[in-house]
């Protein structure tokens, strides 16, 4: 039972992190209805900003807010200098950009900082917190701080101007237009902060699976399976398909490592996550596009 | 005195059809000018090129100002409000998040507030209504709402694209009412695009007849409402 | 549809065929190591070509087309280490699995557009190093540490050297296969193929399958870059399932658009740049290292990178569009002719990308 307990904390842990990568991508489907292939690698490169500013002496936390900062530029940057150009053109450019935005920021970061794979440290205090042996301090921590930028999130979106127009934008360009707002930088806006969005990710899990230039890609697919499941328009969806795609995750390897004890046989564990991963995002957009809470699009002929 | 509005030599571009093939009207200040015309004359077109929603070669001039080629937005951000054919509201918006969007460009908390009271004045219905998502209302209740939004950018200029399209008699005399009521109380022009040209007609005090991307005619309204000729050359009715 | 100028064409393959014979006369020119190089661009040309067959030509979008050139490649190793199959007959049934598997995953591909295709297939080519290394499957694949085979052997005790034979056989290969392509293209399937691209939702009201065209297209792309992987087991003799990453798929992209996206010569031109881009890379990397000592792991990819995103503003018809452009342009100012239409055939190559 505590075993369990235990897979259960820990897929809620991933499921916090896939639900904010998923979230980031979500963010830039809404407003722009493309998928950010490249959201994995600006994530990691976020992270590795994070590690050089605590290598040059700033503590933990200055070095989280820093890079969320400079992520958030970053992504301001990349949609107005690169993206802007492309709002009209056909969608294999598009994509080709993004996977272009992929390698450089994968190979530029193992340029930088190297291929060799590095330790990062967590803030959250080693000591149990009287939920000992079920939660780690790390995957609390990752939990809380998740749920509090979320929180942000939602507070900004729902309460404030600039969040509601931020809405608006994504949802009908062109009448935000005739409102006044300036539609070219609400979308900047919704790149900066689905970068600052993934660089918390980033952050978060780098202590769980260790810094290297390749950490986020089976992350960034587990967060497409979790936008999927969620209905890849809706950001709320999005979160909880991450918890549960987290939870789903972990407990297919308990499973599987079960059944490996209890009979020897090995039928799955944790060298099949992508796979599973695969099947997931297969399966929901064969059967399910709309995912649990989206809306189907139809298409206008 | 300068018209409000000055539209010279206007060309309008869908890609490479052209729509719009040279069109010229002057709106002054405080009136209520009507665009006319049969389905496909650019109407619709006029409109969204005074915006720069479409390519457009010519002038627009506002409040004496060369606005041609500026983004929407800023042409917005000077004070003219469209209200597009099929209402544009923020369907999954409330409709108090539809007035506060409108809103978003200005500073002064008191006089945004005490404008969606004067608004609510002339569509009491939206009050009741003020939770509802937009979506969810009858098309009448749509229509008010664009038009409050617009009001709420506190327009000197509101260009409207057929309001009446789509909604019962009874509920498009009341509209076009209010029209009325904001064009002589809060000192809006207007600019009404219409297919229903007998009401606007009786709303308007002057009126353009479109055909073909051209103006062909243009006189006062009861001009236009009572000469048999025009009304069965270019009205059909 | 090829902008290639027939005239050229049986020049060319005489070229290819002679060169190498040369080698007795020069044999530092014409090394082994670059004959083995060069078989390297051939075997990338025709992965690059069976993408093209997809993507450029039927408008679908594959991220994932390095597990097919790893299905090849694993199907040819298998093949050749447990049933001692000779090398070129792995090649028709390597070809032959592909098919089948990229006509399976043709079916549900049916149903995804633009982006959503791009994520399927990006799924795929991400999940192939780990299915690869299942353990249930470990006794035929070899796990982790791959499979080694051995070099085609010369035949016919012909006085070639095996990266010689290697050579000619990848060459031989690829005429086959560009000489098909080319034929399906320029005759009804390939129009059926490019309307479906162009008008995706009239093509059925042309009265054209377009269900049956778009997974058979699918098949038949991944059965190209299939041999490709099947040819590539045979030339490095050992496959491993790292080697199959989502990077294969970039290098393809970077085949595609660099040599330009619905083109058949563009396939041969993007395939060989992005293999000398590949080895330069690694060489400009070793030399910052080890020569200038600066710690900085220079990578083909972020040349990659830059060249994606530099290339969809500046020449979207990637090198052959771009080439054949400024030759219509110089063969005009000769003439003295004014302009041609909008619908020059450059112009009709970018925009037979797909439309969202």
């Amino acid at each position: 039972m505590e075993q369990f307990l235990q897979q259960l904390a820990s897929g809620l842990a991933n499921g916090a992190i896939y639900a904010c990568v998923a979230l980031a991508l979500v963010m830039i489907y809404v407003s722009t209805d493309h998928l950010n292939f490249a959201q994995g690698e600006m994530a990691m490169f976020s992270t590795y900003i994070s590690w050089q500013l605590m290598a040059w002496g700033c503590s933990f936390w200055v070095a989280f807010i820093l890079a969320v900062l400079i992520s958030f530029c970053m992504g301001v940057f990349i949609e107005r200098v690169i993206l802007r150009p492309l709002h009209h053109a056909p969608v294999l450019s598009i994509v080709v950009v993004f996977i272009g935005l992929l390698a450089i920021c994968n190979s530029m970061a193992g340029a930088i900082w190297s291929y060799l794979i590095k330790e990062y440290p967590s803030p959250f205090p080693k000591a149990d917190f009287g939920i000992a042996g079920v939660i780690g301090p790390h995957q609390l921590g990752v939990v809380i701080v998740t749920l509090v930028v979320l929180s942000l999130l939602f507070v900004f979106f729902r309460y404030t101007p600039l969040g509601l127009a931020m809405r608006a934008a994504a949802q009908n360009p062109q009448m935000a237009r005739l409102v006044g707002v300036r539609v070219d930088w609400m979308l900047a806006l919704g790149w900066g902060l689905a970068a600052a969005v993934g660089a918390v990710a980033g952050i978060m899990v780098a202590h769980i699976v260790y810094l290297d230039p390749n950490m986020m890609g089976g992350i960034l697919l587990y967060a497409f399976a979790s936008a999927l499941i969620g209905g890849i328009g809706n950001p709320g969806g999005a979160v909880v398909g991450g918890f549960i795609v987290g939870v789903l995750e972990n407990m297919v390897a308990y499973t599987g490592n079960m059944i490996e004890k209890i009979t020897g046989i090995y039928i799955i564990g944790n060298g099949e996550k992508l796979t599973v991963a695969l099947i997931i995002v297969i399966f929901v957009l064969t059967l399910k596009p709309a995912g649990l809470f989206g809306r189907v699009v139809v298409k206008r002929v | 005195m300068p018209a409000l509005l000055e539209v010279k030599g206007l060309k309008a571009f869908y890609g490479q059809t052209q729509a719009l093939y040279d069109v010229g009207f002057d709106i002054p200040e405080g009136g209520i000018t009507t665009l006319l015309g049969a389905n496909g004359a650019g109407k619709t077109t006029t409109l969204r090129a005074i915006c720069n929603m479409v390519r457009t070669d010519g002038t627009v001039r506002f409040g004496g100002e060369d606005i041609t080629r500026q983004a929407t937005e800023e042409i917005v951000r000077r004070r003219i409000a469209h209200v597009p054919e099929g209402r544009g509201t923020f369907t999954s918006l409330t409709v108090d998040e539809n007035l506060r969007i409108a809103a978003y460009t200005r500073k002064n908390k008191a006089e945004v507030d005490a404008e969606r009271e004067r608004v609510f004045g002339y569509f009491p219905r939206l009050k009741e209504r003020i939770q509802q998502q937009a979506g969810t209302l009858s098309g009448g209740e749509q229509q008010m709402l664009a038009i409050a939004r617009a009001l709420m950018l506190k327009p000197r200029l509101m260009l409207l694209d057929e309001p009446s399209f789509g909604l019962a008699p009874l509920i498009v005399v009341e509209i076009f009412r209010i029209l009325r009521r904001i064009n002589e109380e809060e000192k809006v022009s207007i600019l009404l695009v219409e297919q229903n040209a007998a009401l606007a007609l009786d709303l308007a005090s002057h009126a353009y007849v479109l055909e073909t991307g051209k103006v062909v005619m243009h006189g006062p309204a009861a001009v236009v409402k009572n000469d048999e000729n025009i009304r069965k050359s270019y009205l059909g009715y | 549809m090829s902008m290639f100028p027939k005239k050229w064409v049986l020049p060319l393959i005489v070229l290819a065929f002679v060169i190498p014979l040369l080698r007795p006369l020069m044999p530092d020119v014409i090394s082994n190591y670059r004959l083995f190089l060069v078989s390297t661009m051939i075997i990338a040309s025709i992965a690059v070509l069976g993408l093209n067959l997809l993507t450029g030509f039927n408008g679908q979008i594959s991220l994932g087309h390095s597990a097919f050139y790893a299905v090849g490649a694993y199907t040819s190793a298998i093949l050749m280490d447990k049933l001692d199959m000779p090398y070129y007959a792995t090649l028709p049934i390597a070809a032959a699995v592909c098919y089948v598997i990229g006509w399976l995953f043709g079916k549900p591909a049916l149903k995804l557009e633009g982006h959503y295709l791009a994520l399927a297939t990006f799924a795929l080519a991400l999940s192939v190093p780990q299915i690869l290394k299942y353990k249930w499957l470990e006794d035929l694949t070899g796990g982790v540490q791959g499979i080694v085979l051995s070099k085609p052997e010369v035949p016919f005790g012909l006085p070639l050297t095996d990266d010689q034979w290697l050579y000619y056989y990848c060459l031989i290969v690829m005429i086959i296969l560009y000489w098909a392509a080319n034929n399906m293209l320029n005759g009804r399937s390939g129009r059926a193929m490019m309307a479906i691209r162009d008008y995706a939702i009239a093509a059925d009201t042309m009265g054209i399958n377009t269900a049956r065209y778009k997974t058979v297209t699918f098949g038949i792309s991944a059965a190209y870059t299939g041999i490709a992987g099947a040819l590539s087991a045979s030339a490095i003799a050992f496959v491993a399932p790292d080697s199959f990453s989502f990077f294969l798929s970039i290098k393809f992209l970077i085949g595609l658009v660099v040599g330009g996206v619905g083109s058949l010569a563009g396939s041969v031109v993007g395939g060989i740049f992005y293999v000398l881009v590949d080895n330069s890379a690694q060489a400009l990397s070793l030399f910052v290292k080890n020569d200038l000592g600066v710690q900085f792991d220079l990578s083909a990819y972020t040349v990659f990178g830059i060249l994606l995103i530099a290339l969809m503003y500046m020449m979207p018809t990637g090198i052959v569009g771009g080439v054949y452009a400024i030759v219509q342009g110089l063969r005009r100012n000769r003439r003295g002719a004014t302009t041609g239409s909008a619908t020059s055939p450059v112009r009709d190559v970018a925009a037979n990308q797909q439309r969202p």
